[in-house]
């Protein structure tokens, strides 16, 4: 129980001289971690955990070194992680049958097990050390400290790394001043909005309310994007400091995480950072000492995008069906149950020990004009490098592509990124050296949202991207306001015409003047924003559009109902795997024998085809085609 | 009250600050079209999105009906951007919607098409498919017809304010969202008491009473002996389907629309109303006197009738075992009156024109007949009735004043009117009761509000002979329950209780004209917070002209008793005039 | 109201009273009679209605507006695709499809076997292992097309139902 000031130093003094000594080897022991964010734990990363505790313990090495779970290393694609200090040694890919090996020539003799390594797919070389791989140069952790490091289900790890040092400087300012320094920073919101933060503060404080409410909005709806997941899983108390310090500066009792359900390990290490900070004092009554009392509590969300929105978050909380509220008036004046109430996202909270930690300078001397400090993005998609990365804002796109995403793969061509979401846009070639902030984000009309970056080639069908988006609006939207209700069901059956070669010029026009009144009409920015995918797609590739509408083609070959599946009867050798797995029998022998072949070709019957494109991963002498 | 400098398409305007945009601008003279907001914020979902102005100090358009106006603002409502928005939203809504109109029931009191209308929305703008509808026309009083529903939630809030009831509510998401009852069921198979509220706020042909009109031409064209009786509160309000102002009791034109309608009698019902008032009255001093079970709670709401049997079965002994005045009446209608004038009673059709959907239901109950002749054989709304008038090309304003048939049933007191108003029995039967301890008229009972607001609980306690008499009056099932819980709980202390299902009592029934500001120009703007307050005056005003105010003094009740049903709550009284409730099985 | 095991109604009514202290507990106590239950009938709505004194219809439109609530039972195996956008531009609709082709059934429903339910999940998380499959809690990485069979094959003779 840390009850002063001073107790919580000598505590800290502790922690961080412990997990210094580990990472820098000063205990005489290799340390290994494995990362136990969400991607690596599927790929087992827990079975390779027990199998490493249980190879050492036979090997009688249990001494000499240590076996901890930390959350996620951000490179998941290249996961599961196993990362030896204090070399820094870092191993990917890794498999339970590799346990022994590594145990054995890296822990036993010091030697590096060569071929767990990373290897550079431009240079082809071999990278032993994390901060020397590409994906990593250029990223500085601000959101993500920690993550990746300390074991995000002992308290003591993340107090070793500056853990509760802003709340304790917080707690030695007046309210005004912790929001002084927020403002200072620049920090805005990282929850798809950009508001300035301090700014929401402000409103909160001057609010009059017996209770007041902070809230954490961990619901994270993005399809593509799971950094907020990430950080839960790999720093929680990081966020529970922010939320602290928040209701601290506002004046409020009582916290809400609000967290997806659909995250159970982010939950419960949630639930275990709760209750740590609890036990050690860190929330409760009169925290270190001072008359201000702080508690947190857990609500899990069940399914529902718009359940993101602020205020329709709220009604969620107070068990209602998550539908948005007007606003005026803001939750800052009449938030959850009518009180005053600040929701602010993972990551923006995430932020906040930093800044009080080390000086709303540090953390503003990084970014850009007026979004300062740094975002993570989940970049996604068709790029080498999947995963999370967090870039002070203003890197280029190129550089957020190429640079540390690798590039594309398999030498396709790059077509576009969508930032944003749902409710953001596509940039193409042309804006690829762009700076990323919020502000030149939207307007190259695209927007920041929540970070999620999904990278398309040529292979994808823009008009199939929007109407993808289009969809997932469509399937989360509310229901409750006329506009998004009805008009983006309207947008979807156009899509759905144009895709399926029954578009119209006039369908085009519809939908233009559908996706502006949808945006006017809106009750909240989920409809508001929902047309943006289509207006992007549309200011940038409506040429993919008229070749939909006009020559029924779609240029991605995406598009099924305008797709033809043919067989090259000249390359066909006629063995006939193709029409064993074909589902709808469509393809039969012909009677036409190719120069050079013994056997009948065969050929497709357009009419039964129901493009489902078996065939042509059957055929090993590429002679099915799709057009 | 502090105020705000506002303009309104460049105008300025003093208004009180608070108001959203939408009161304002009504306030100013300007009419933003609307649909969903209702009565100041008792619905403010902000949700149809036909509202949409423009206003400093906002991105975008915004909301009128929930947007609040603040110091400076300047509003503009005809921009060519917000006329376009408001019309695009109207046209989104009409592309999920039936469009019937012309076989709709509503049209002519439709908001959305009237809003339709006002906005230049094209029906045919867009097109697309329909989110799947529901039909339910399983319960007596009530249809819900999905396809016009524009999720506006006003029902949903006013059966939630009323009744606490929340029978109503929103399901599933996005376009296929629908509101109804629990899983969509069939309001018979729900917690709705059948009040009508909800379909008095509907502005679409979503929610609407299940109409008997066709009933009452086939028993017009069967060569029945069809009589017509109308409940006190229809008088006070049938005006307002034609053009009077609200309040304005239009009684003698009413009668010879009847008539000119072709029904054979046209009686009042203010005679049943007597009736009940002798038989509730007798009942009251009997259970006080013999040690019977009080409080006594009054049965001649349905509404009301319907909530105790699913909800407070273990009460029901404290419901008075009287029917509803037409109830009554149409009981003597098949008996006395057929009798005397030499008729079968199967040849004779009862009609009842009332404020209330409830009575749909109430005169289709098992208990309401005797020797296998119901009581009443339709029960059309004050709206049917002018409905009615209409189609039959008749002139309202041009008719004569006449009066009802007088036979037998002709005289009325001023007791039996004042039956539409909340409180309105209670001081009716209190007048006689009075009279028969202490030989006395009683003067005007006032009561006082103690709970709840808006139609909450109000109390009285009367002197009688020495005895503290302890009443109380409750409308809308939320205040209700707090007098019925009281009872349960065995903590109340009174000997009489009023409880009427619709906030306000019948003037305000659920088959009322619709009071739409839309649709009364020439009302004040206030008229929704006022309409009960002028359409009870009108009552009141009717009690104060009539000579007689006493039930007990009514000739031709006097005759009635004497020479067919002897004394009140005598045998054949019982038989006639009496039932009994079962508790049902609850929907929740 | 229909009949429930006395069981079952001493264990919702149990859960009901976790949250007594809170200020609205509708959520929680939803979410945790579908974690142990599976579903939230209607005759349990109406338990939880008497419970809490929250009305039925207001109830089931909380039930009916997250998708994580059910109506009906759930499968023994539930097969969650992501078509998150990460997941999708990775060809996760194929990998959906071919679950469905292999069960016989589109995504939202249940094998008559009672052992399958086929969702379609909107990104869970797991985008830097894209396409991702939940199975009823169990994360499938980088999953393809062929990989489907196998799976179902290997649930399906754990379940003795080949
Ligand atoms: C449809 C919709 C979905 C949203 N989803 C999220 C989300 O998943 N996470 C989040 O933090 N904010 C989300 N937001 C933004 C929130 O409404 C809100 O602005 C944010 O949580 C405020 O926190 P911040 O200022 O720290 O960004 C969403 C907004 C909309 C309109
Ligand atoms: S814009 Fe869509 S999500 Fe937002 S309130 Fe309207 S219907 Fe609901
Ligand atoms: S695409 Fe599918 S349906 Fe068409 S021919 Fe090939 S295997 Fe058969
Ligand atoms: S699999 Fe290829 S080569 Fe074989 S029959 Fe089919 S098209 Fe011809
Ligand atoms: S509800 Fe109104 S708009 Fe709809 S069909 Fe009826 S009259 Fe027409
Ligand atoms: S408005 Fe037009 S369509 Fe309608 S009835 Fe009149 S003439 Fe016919
Ligand atoms: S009729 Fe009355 S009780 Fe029934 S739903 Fe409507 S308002 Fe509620
Ligand atoms: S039934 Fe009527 S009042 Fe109720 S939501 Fe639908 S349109 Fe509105
Ligand atoms: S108060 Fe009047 S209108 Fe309302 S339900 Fe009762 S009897 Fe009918
Ligand atoms: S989960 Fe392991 S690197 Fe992301
Ligand atoms: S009337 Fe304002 S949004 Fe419906
Ligand atoms: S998009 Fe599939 S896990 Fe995120």
């Amino acid at each position: 129980m840390i009850k002063t000031v001073e107790e919580l130093n000598q505590k800290i003094s502790v922690c961080t001289k412990c997990l210094d000594d580990k990472i820098k080897g000063l205990d005489n022991k290799r340390h290994i971690v494995l990362c136990g964010g969400t991607g690596c734990l599927s790929s087992h990363s827990d079975e390779i955990k027990a199998k490493f505790e249980e190879v050492l313990k036979q090997k009688g090495l249990s001494d000499k070194a240590t076996v901890n779970q930390v959350g996620c290393f951000g490179f998941c694609s290249q996961g599961p992680f196993v990362k030896i200090y204090p070399e820094d040694t870092l191993y990917r890919l890794v498999k339970v049958d590799d346990v022994e090996e590594i145990v054995e020539k890296d822990i036993r003799n010091g030697e590096i097990v060569e071929r767990l390594l990373y290897v550079d797919p431009a240079t082809k070389e071999k990278v032993a050390k994390q901060d020397e791989i590409n994906f990593y140069k250029k990223q500085r952790r601000v959101a993500l400290y920690g993550c990746g490091v300390i074991n995000p289900e002992n308290i003591n790890e993340s107090l070793g790394m500056g853990g509760f040092q802003g709340l304790r400087k917080a707690l030695s300012m007046s309210q005004q001043d912790v929001i002084n320094d927020i403002l200072e920073s620049g920090l805005r919101g990282r929850g798809g909005g950009g508001f300035p933060t301090g700014r929401k503060w402000q409103f909160a404080l001057n609010s009059q309310g017996d209770e007041k409410y902070v809230v954490c909005n961990g619901d994270e709806g993005d399809p593509g994007a799971f950094m907020d997941r990430s950080i839960l899983e790999g720093n929680p108390l990081a966020v529970i400091e922010g939320m602290v310090i928040a209701g601290y500066a506002i004046g409020a009792q009582n916290g809400y995480f609000y967290v997806r359900a659909e995250y159970p390990i982010a939950v419960k290490r949630l639930r275990i950072a709760i209750k740590q900070a609890e036990e050690e004092g860190l929330l409760g009554d009169n925290i270190l000492g001072t008359n201000f009392s702080f508690r947190c509590h857990l609500r899990l969300g069940a399914g529902a995008f718009v359940c993101g929105e602020e205020t329709a978050l709220l009604n969620s909380i107070e068990g209602k069906r998550g539908m948005p509220r007007p606003r005026p008036p803001f939750p800052a004046v009449k938030g959850l149950w009518g009180k005053p109430t600040i929701v602010n996202n993972v990551e923006t909270l995430a932020c906040v020990p930093y800044i009080l930690r080390n000086g709303a300078q540090a953390f503003a001397s990084v970014g850009t004009e007026r979004s300062k400090g740094t975002k993570v993005f989940a970049l996604g998609g068709k790029v080498n490098n999947v995963g999370l990365v967090e870039v002070p804002m203003g890197t280029t796109l190129r550089e957020l592509i190429y640079d540390i995403g690798g590039g594309i793969p398999n030498g396709k061509k790059f077509k576009a990124i969508q930032t944003g979401g749902p409710s953001g846009g596509c940039l193409t070639e042309e804006y690829l050296d762009e700076p990323i902030d919020f502000d030149n984000l939207v307007a190259k009309g695209s927007m920041m949202g929540s970070g999620g970056a999904i990278v398309m080639d040529e292979d994808n069908c823009m008009v199939d991207v929007a109407k993808f988006y289009m969809e997932f609006i469509c399937d989360e939207s509310c229901g409750k306001c006329t506009p998004c209700r009805i008009g983006t069901k309207r947008m979807l059956e156009i899509l759905t015409r144009i895709t399926e070669g029954r578009g119209t010029m006039e369908d085009l026009a519809e939908l233009e003047q559908l996706s502006d009144t949808v945006k006017t009409n809106s009750l909240c920015a989920l409809g508001q924003t929902s047309a943006n995918p289509i207006n992007s797609t549309l200011a940038h590739f409506k040429d993919e559009y008229l070749a939909h509408i006009v020559e029924k083609r779609c240029p991605a070959h995406v598009c099924k109902k305008l797709m033809t599946f043919t067989i090259d009867q000249d390359k066909c050798i006629g063995c006939g795997m193709c029409a064993k797995g074909c589902p709808v029998g469509a393809i039969s022998r012909t009677d036409y024998v190719a120069p050079n072949h013994k056997l009948a070709s065969m050929k497709i019957d357009a009419a039964k085809c129901i493009k489902c494109g078996a065939c042509i991963s059957t055929c090993k002498f590429k002679a099915i085609e799709k057009r | 009250m502090s105020l705000v400098n506002i303009k309104i398409e460049g105008i300025p305007y003093q208004v009180e600050s608070g108001l959203t945009i939408l009161e304002a601008a009504r306030k100013c003279g300007y009419e933003i079209p609307s649909l969903c907001a209702f009565n100041h914020g008792e619905c403010n979902q902000g949700s149809c999105r036909v509202c949409l102005v423009e206003a400093t100090g906002a991105r975008g358009l915004v909301a009128s009906c929930v947007y609040p106006v603040s110091e400076g603002m300047e509003i503009r409502i005809s921009t060519p951007k917000a006329i376009e928005a408001r019309r695009r939203s109207v046209e989104l809504l009409l592309s999920n919607h039936s469009k019937d109109c012309q076989q709709c029931d509503k049209n002519g009191s439709c908001e959305l098409l009237y809003v339709a209308q006002l906005t230049g929305a094209r029906e045919k703008a867009y097109e697309g498919v329909h989110s799947e509808t529901t039909l339910d026309v399983l319960a007596p009083a009530l249809i819900r017809d999905t396809s016009k529903c524009i999720l506006c939630g006003r029902c949903i809030a006013r059966c939630q304010n009323a009744h606490g009831l929340s029978v109503l509510g929103f399901e599933n998401r996005g376009f296929n969202t629908i509101v109804a009852p629990a899983q969509n069921r069939s309001f018979q198979n729900s917690p709705c008491i059948q009040c009508g509220q909800c379909v008095s706020v509907c502005p679409t042909g979503a929610l609407m009473e299940k109409s008997e009109i066709d009933k009452v031409d086939d028993a017009l064209r069967s060569g029945k002996h069809v009589v017509i009786q109308a409940a006190p509160a229809v008088r006070a309000a049938i005006g307002e389907e034609f053009g009077y102002p609200v309040g304005t009791p239009t009684t003698g034109k009413m009668i010879a629309a009847m008539r000119r309608l072709g029904f054979e009698r046209v009686y009042d019902v203010n005679f049943g109303a007597d009736l009940t008032i002798m038989e509730e009255g007798t009942e009251l001093l009997g259970r006080i006197k013999n040690g019977g079970v009080l409080p006594m709670i009054t049965s001649c709401s349905p509404g009301w009738i319907n909530y105790a049997e699913c909800n407070y079965a273990d009460l029901l002994p404290h419901v008075s075992s009287c029917k509803s005045p037409h109830q009554m009446q149409g009981a003597i209608i098949k008996s006395y009156w057929a009798k005397q004038n030499g008729y079968d009673p199967k040849e004779v059709f009862v009609v009842s024109v009332m404020p209330c959907v409830a009575k749909k239901f109430e005169k289709d109950r098992p208990m309401m007949e005797h020797d296998g002749i119901r009581d009443v054989d339709a029960v059309i709304t004050t709206r049917e009735l002018a409905k009615m008038i209409r189609r039959s090309g008749i002139r309202y304003d041009m008719l004569p004043d006449e009066d009802w048939d007088q036979d037998i049933m002709g005289d009325y007191t001023g007791a039996a009117v004042i039956f539409g108003v909340t409180g309105g029995v209670m001081e009716a039967a209190l007048r006689t009761v009075y009279y028969k301890l202490t030989g006395k008229e009683y003067g005007k009972i006032t009561f006082d509000e103690v709970r709840g607001h808006d139609a909450g609980v109000r109390e009285a306690t009367l002197d009688i002979n020495g005895t503290k008499v302890s009443v109380a009056i409750a409308s809308g099932m939320k205040s209700a329950k707090i007098l019925l819980d009281e009872i349960r709980a065995g903590k109340s202390k009174y000997q009489f209780i009023e409880i009427m299902g619709c906030p306000g009592g019948c003037i305000n029934g659920g088959g009322q004209p619709y009071i739409r500001p839309v649709f009364l120009p020439h009302e004040d703007d206030d008229i929704l917070d006022t309409y009960k307050e002028k359409r009870a005056k009108a009552l009141y005003s009717e009690d104060e002209r009539q000579t007689l105010r006493q039930s007990h003094k009514n000739p031709q009740v006097i005759e009635l008793y004497e020479k067919f049903l002897g004394e009140p709550n005598s045998h054949l009284a019982h038989e006639l005039l009496h039932t009994h409730y079962e508790g049902r099985e609850a929907f929740r | 109201m229909a009949k429930l095991q006395e069981k079952a109604v001493a264990q919702i009514k149990e859960i009901c009273s976790r949250y007594k202290n809170e200020k609205t507990p509708l959520m929680m106590i939803l979410s945790d009679i579908q974690n142990e239950y599976g579903y939230i009938p209607l005759e349990v709505q109406e338990l939880v209605s008497a419970e809490t004194g929250i009305s039925v219809a207001e109830i089931y439109g909380v039930v009916t507006f997250y998708s994580f609530f059910s109506l009906n039972p759930k499968g023994k195996y539930i097969i969650g695709c992501c078509l998150g956008t990460a997941c999708y531009v990775k060809g996760a609709q194929n990998v959906i499809d071919k679950f469905s082709e292999i069960l016989g059934i589109k995504p939202g429903q249940t094998t008559s076997d009672g052992l399958f339910t086929l969702d379609a999940l909107r990104c869970i998380g797991a985008c830097g292992i894209a396409p991702a499959v939940s199975i009823s809690g169990t994360v499938y990485p980088k999953m393809s097309v062929d990989k489907v069979p196998a799976i179902i094959k290997e649930l399906r003779e754990k379940e003795g139902a080949l």
